[in-house]
């Protein structure tokens, strides 16, 4: 009994394999078909919350984001926000340096911002106001991002969690100093009348949607025509190959995070003089999180991260507007792009490997081989010696000879007694 | 006053306990599971439904049982964190996704699911529930200062000490544990000998996952008295910078635990300290974090180094 038991459970008809030779309208076909089953998982769950609202919330969901032109401007300038912060990200992960720590240097960028707008505001034109605030927020979020990067440089120190906790201690810094700001306790700055984004047109935030706009033209030429672009590409891949070809690794390593940190203090920017015009520890909002996630998605391309990030930003501002409709409460948007992810980054596994079903003519009980690819799995859980002489097959055996066994009822002996040594040997 | 401060210190200490022991496990087998905070909250709401279907089915709330109260929660919670890690483990283990993506999704939707969840559940009962939890040894009051420091606690601070001593000595003595460091450090080789990095991967997350979710009941039910407000990721961050801080030993774990719980408490026994001081006073147990982890960096010894494969999907057929 345990014998068959056994051999069900390491008999697996899938056979994984990587793929690099898919088209590219498969592609996105099935990322396409992943969002759409993204949508329509957010319906069912809200038809369960509130019984026969498929409809309506996917209704809300678009009213929410383009009813209005004010509503369309919020959703394209929450869409330039997220896609400047996935710029920054983009050019450290193609490095493999993994900066989760974007959250951290956006604040920086917009504690500095403020300070700029607090200290500065009144005493000089506005227009140079702005340019200060500019350099004030990328020396920060440049900092921030610099130094993860020389303790990576030097002694290899493990940037993911480095720049983790750099972004509670920027956290921390700003709760530090708008305690020094508001001495009573209210814990809010309010809003900074000084260095405010000029109004473009009829609606705010235009500014902030061009600025990106452009941004994201310069990183995208930046990462697939500069020597820079290059060399980081190199260092991601290998970077015993970088060493090799004369690339200089810690300054790579450096310069990127440099300009990684840059481009999140950009966003602060943004955030505190093109939007909120206050500081708090809130003001980064767990985008920093989020632009990984988009970065990640789009597979570090500028131009699919401007889909990924607006449709991030759709799903949020629609669903919250679902969600006020429907009255399920304010934190139900992170529960639709939770899921929303979660279906995304599984579809990326079809994208990236190959599954072969094996479909097997007999299913009889004893003789039954386990494919080539099981074996050594048999082999790390055989636990117990009685496993019988059935079970066990070496690795050269293609496809044909497993089903000519299967046949023969009886595998060849010679075999049979290599793998138990094998196995045995394993133990020992 | 020190010993109310240290027996407080050790209480709170709890909720990173539980979350340094399961990111330990974790990451032990190569798995950085970033989703720790998300998993907390998922735990917690496991828990809270737990208890609140308790108290739901009696029919009067005097007929509450001590020992139900506690141990359906408990259970409960379980369950609800290893369906978290087990989420996790089939995104990172089987599809090979991205761990920090991942992770930081499964953060995503914890923190939306919990307070979600939290804002429509019916209270009732629970500050009830939770005098159960909170619940010391009924000879604390009487023993001094002894009495305070070690009999005074309720079920899941002993529990997580428990846990904590069990892990560190699983990982450390036996050979599970070994296997466990293998695959951590060489899934290749260790596949090589023969060790099921899959089984040991799957395992060793949803464990750690369903340890670190008793994290986020404790806060609930026993360090907020039933009361649930607030939101429990901060504290889940703080857990995978502690695993950092105690280089990946549980045991050591349970004494950066109740240090870091007097640092996030100090700050309510400091005579008239200005707002600005206390928020710098919180800070410091991430600074002590960077400063181990830079530090550990440049000694590089081998004991105090991440697990190598660490962050690192394995694939069998990706030489």
């Amino acid at each position: 009994m345990t014998n068959v038991l056994k051999k069900l459970k390491f008999e697996s008809p899938i056979h994984i394999s990587k793929r690099t030779d898919i088209p590219k309208w498969k592609t996105w076909l099935i990322r396409g078909v992943a969002v759409l089953v993204a949508l329509l998982l957010c319906g069912i769950i809200s038809s369960i919350l509130s019984p026969g609202s498929f409809g309506s919330f996917l209704e809300q969901m678009f009213k929410g984001c383009f009813s209005t032109p004010r509503r369309a401007i919020n959703l394209f300038e929450e869409t330039a926000l997220l896609l400047c912060i996935s710029l920054a990200v983009t050019p450290a992960f193609k490095m493999k340096f993994w900066n989760i720590g974007a959250e951290g240097q956006v604040l920086m960028g917009a504690l500095l911002c403020a300070t700029c707008m607090k200290y500065f505001g009144g005493k000089v034109d506005d227009g140079l106001l702005i340019v200060i605030m500019l350099l004030f927020s990328v020396v920060g979020g440049a900092t921030w991002a610099t130094i993860p990067a020389i303790f990576k440089a030097k002694w290899n120190t493990n940037e993911t969690l480095f720049t983790l906790m750099m972004n509670y201690i920027a956290m921390g810094l700003i709760a530090c100093v708008i305690a020094i700001w508001v001495p009573n306790n209210s814990g809010t700055v309010g809003v900074l009348p000084f260095g405010n984004f000029p109004k473009i047109g009829k609606y705010p935030y235009i500014l902030n949607i061009i600025i990106v706009a452009i941004l994201t033209a310069l990183v995208f030429v930046y990462l697939r025509f500069s020597k820079h672009g290059y060399e980081l590409s190199v260092v991601g891949e290998s970077v015993n190959t970088a060493k090799y070809i004369g690339i200089n690794v810690k300054k790579v390593i450096i310069r990127t995070m440099i300009l990684s940190g840059a481009l999140c203090g950009i966003a602060g920017w943004l955030i505190v003089g093109g939007a909120s015009h206050t500081v708090s520890t809130e003001v980064a909002g767990g985008r920093g999180f989020t632009a990984i996630l988009i970065s990640w998605l789009a597979h570090f391309n500028p131009i699919g991260m401007s889909f990924t990030a607006f449709l991030v930003a759709f799903l949020s501002q629609g669903s919250s507007q679902a969600a006020s409709v429907l009255d399920f409460g304010g934190s139900f948007p992170k529960i639709i792009t939770g899921m929303f992810f979660f279906i995304v980054i599984a579809s990326e596994f079809f994208v990236g490997y190959k599954i072969k079903f094996k479909l097997r003519k007999r299913e009889t009980s004893k003789t039954d081989s386990p494919s080539a690819d099981c074996e050594s799995e048999e082999n790390a859980c055989g636990g117990s010696d009685d496993d019988g002489i059935g079970v066990v097959i070496a690795e050269s055996q293609s496809e044909e000879e497993i089903v000519l066994n299967s046949t023969e009822t009886v595998p060849p002996p010679q075999r049979t007694s290599e793998s138990i040594q094998d196995k045995e040997e394993v133990e020992a | 006053m020190f010993w109310t401060f240290l027996q407080r210190a050790i209480r709170f200490s709890t909720v990173f306990m539980y979350g340094a022991t399961g990111e330990t496990i974790t990451e032990k087998s190569g798995h950085l599971n970033l989703g720790i905070p998300g998993v907390m909250c998922i735990g917690a709401v496991g828990g809270v439904l737990g208890e609140s279907l308790y108290l739901k089915s009696l029919s009067d709330i005097s007929q509450i049982n001590g020992f139900a109260a506690v141990i359906i929660p408990i259970i409960m919670t379980l369950i609800f964190g290893a369906l978290a890690g087990l989420l996790f483990s089939f995104f990172t283990v089987t599809l090979r996704c991205n761990q920090n993506v991942t992770g930081l999704t499964i953060t995503t939707f914890g923190i939306g699911f919990n307070s979600f969840y939290m804002n429509r559940i019916d209270k009732t009962g629970f500050t009830a529930a939770s005098e159960y939890f909170i619940k010391g040894f009924p000879c604390a009051d009487s023993a001094g200062w002894f009495g305070k420091i070690f009999l005074s606690y309720g079920t899941l601070v002993y529990l997580a000490i428990i846990v904590a001593v069990i892990a560190a000595i699983i990982i450390k003595r036996t050979r599970v544990g070994l296997n466990l460091r293998a695959v951590g450090e060489n899934p290749a080789t260790a596949d090589a000998a023969g060790i099921n990095v899959t089984k040991y991967r799957y395992i060793a997350t949803i464990l750690g996952s369903a340890i670190a979710g008793l994290g986020g009941l404790f806060f609930i039910m026993d360090h907020l008295g039933g009361n649930i407000e607030y939101n429990i990721d901060a504290f889940g961050w703080m857990a995978v910078a502690l695993v950092i801080f105690t280089v990946w030993k549980p045991n050591w774990g349970i004494l950066g635990s109740i240090l870091f719980g007097a640092l996030y408490i100090s700050p309510d026994f400091m005579t008239v300290p200005s707002a600005a001081t206390k928020e710098i006073v919180k800070l410091i147990p991430y600074f002590v974090t960077v400063v181990v982890l830079i530090v550990t960096s440049i000694i590089n010894k081998r004991e105090t180094q991440p697990p190598a494969a660490l962050g690192v999907s394995y694939f069998r057929e990706e030489r």
